[in-house]
C-alpha cells in the first residue's frame, strides 16, 4: 500500500484561493459590495459615512480576528517577515499610497475586477505584477537590500 | 443582516489568506522571484479566487439587486490614467520589498508580531498621508482659483 502523497503548497493555495473568491462572491451577491482590502480599510481611515462603517468595521474586525483565532487554536504558520524596520516602513508606505492612488489592490483589482473583465483592473494587475517582478529582482539579486 | 454578512466575508477572506499561505511573505516573494527560486503558489491562489467571482458576476448580471437591498456596483469608467498606473507601480514596489499586500497585511496583524504591526501602521499612514496631501492640494487649488 502506498501512502497518500503529502498535499503540496499549490493545493492549499487553490483551496485558500477558493475561500477568498467565495468571500468576495458572498459580499457581492448579498451586500452588493466589492471585496477590496485597501478600499475597505482606506475608506474607514478617510472617514467613511457612518452607515457604511456598520458594514466595513465588522469586515475588518473579522479579517483581523478570524486568522488570529485560528492561529491561537492551531498554531502560527511561518510569516518570514523581514526584521529590517526601514524596509517594512518604506514598503508599508508604498503599499498604502499606491493602492489608494490606484483605487485597489490584489483583492479589489486582481480578484474582483479581473473576474469582471474590467480593463482598469487588468492593467493595474499587470503593472503591479510587472513592477513587483522587476523590483524584487533588483532588490534581491542586484542591490541585495532584501 | 448586512454587518453579519460583512463579518462572515471578512472571516472567510482572512482564513483563505491563511490557508493559501499568502500570510507567508516568503511565498509571496517566492512568486515574485521569477528569475530565482520561483514559487508558483500565488497563481493557484489568484486563479482559485477568480473562479467563484466569475460565477458571481454572471449571477449578478441576471439579478436586479443583491440579496440584502442596495445595488450591484456599476462598472467604473474605463479610463487608464497616471493615478491608476503610477499607483499600481508604487504598490508593486512596496509589495516586492516586504511581501505584503493589504489583505494579508491585515490578516497577520493580530498574530504576526512587531513586524506585522510596523507594516500595518506604515500602510495606514500612507493611506492617511495621501488623503491629507490631496485635501491640502485641493484647498490650495480652490484658493488660487
Amino acid at each position: 500500500m502506498t501512502l497518500a502523497p503529502i498535499p503540496q503548497d499549490w493545493i492549499f493555495g487553490l483551496i485558500g484561493g477558493l475561500m477568498i473568491g467565495g468571500a468576495a462572491a458572498l459580499l457581492l451577491l448579498a451586500n452588493g459590495r466589492i471585496l477590496g482590502a485597501s478600499g475597505i480599510l482606506g475608506d474607514v481611515l478617510d472617514g467613511a459615512p457612518q452607515r457604511t462603517l456598520a458594514e466595513r468595521l465588522p469586515f475588518l474586525a473579522a479579517l483581523i480576528g478570524a486568522p488570529a483565532l485560528a492561529v491561537a487554536l492551531f498554531g502560527a504558520p511561518e510569516t518570514h517577515i523581514t526584521g529590517d524596520t526601514a524596509v517594512l516602513i518604506a514598503a508599508g508606505l508604498l503599499v498604502g499610497v499606491g493602492t489608494r492612488l490606484a483605487n485597489g489592490c490584489t483583492s479589489g483589482h486582481g480578484v474582483c475586477g479581473m473576474s469582471r473583465f474590467s480593463l482598469r483592473s487588468i492593467v493595474a494587475t499587470l503593472v503591479y505584477l510587472g513592477v513587483g517582478f522587476a523590483a524584487f529582482f533588483l532588490a534581491r539579486h542586484t542591490l541585495g537590500v532584501i | 443582516m448586512r454587518p453579519f454578512i460583512s463579518a462572515a466575508s471578512g472571516a472567510l477572506f482572512g482564513l483563505g489568506l491563511l490557508v493559501s499561505g499568502m500570510t507567508d511573505t516568503a511565498k509571496v516573494q517566492g512568486w515574485l522571484d521569477l528569475f530565482g527560486q520561483w514559487d508558483p503558489t500565488l497563481a493557484f491562489v489568484l486563479g482559485g479566487a477568480i473562479l467563484p467571482m466569475l460565477l458571481a458576476w454572471r449571477i449578478a448580471a441576471r439579478r436586479r439587486a443583491p440579496l440584502l437591498e442596495g445595488t450591484f456596483p456599476a462598472m467604473p469608467e474605463q479610463r487608464l490614467d497616471t493615478r491608476l498606473i503610477g499607483g499600481s507601480a508604487l504598490f508593486g514596489l512596496g509589495w516586492a520589498l516586504a511581501g505584503f499586500c493589504p489583505g494579508p497585511a491585515l490578516a497577520v496583524l493580530g498574530w504576526g508580531g512587531p513586524g506585522a504591526v510596523t507594516f500595518g501602521l506604515a500602510m495606514a499612514g500612507g493611506m492617511v498621508g495621501l488623503q491629507l496631501a490631496q485635501r491640502l492640494l485641493q484647498r490650495r487649488a480652490t484658493v488660487t482659483a
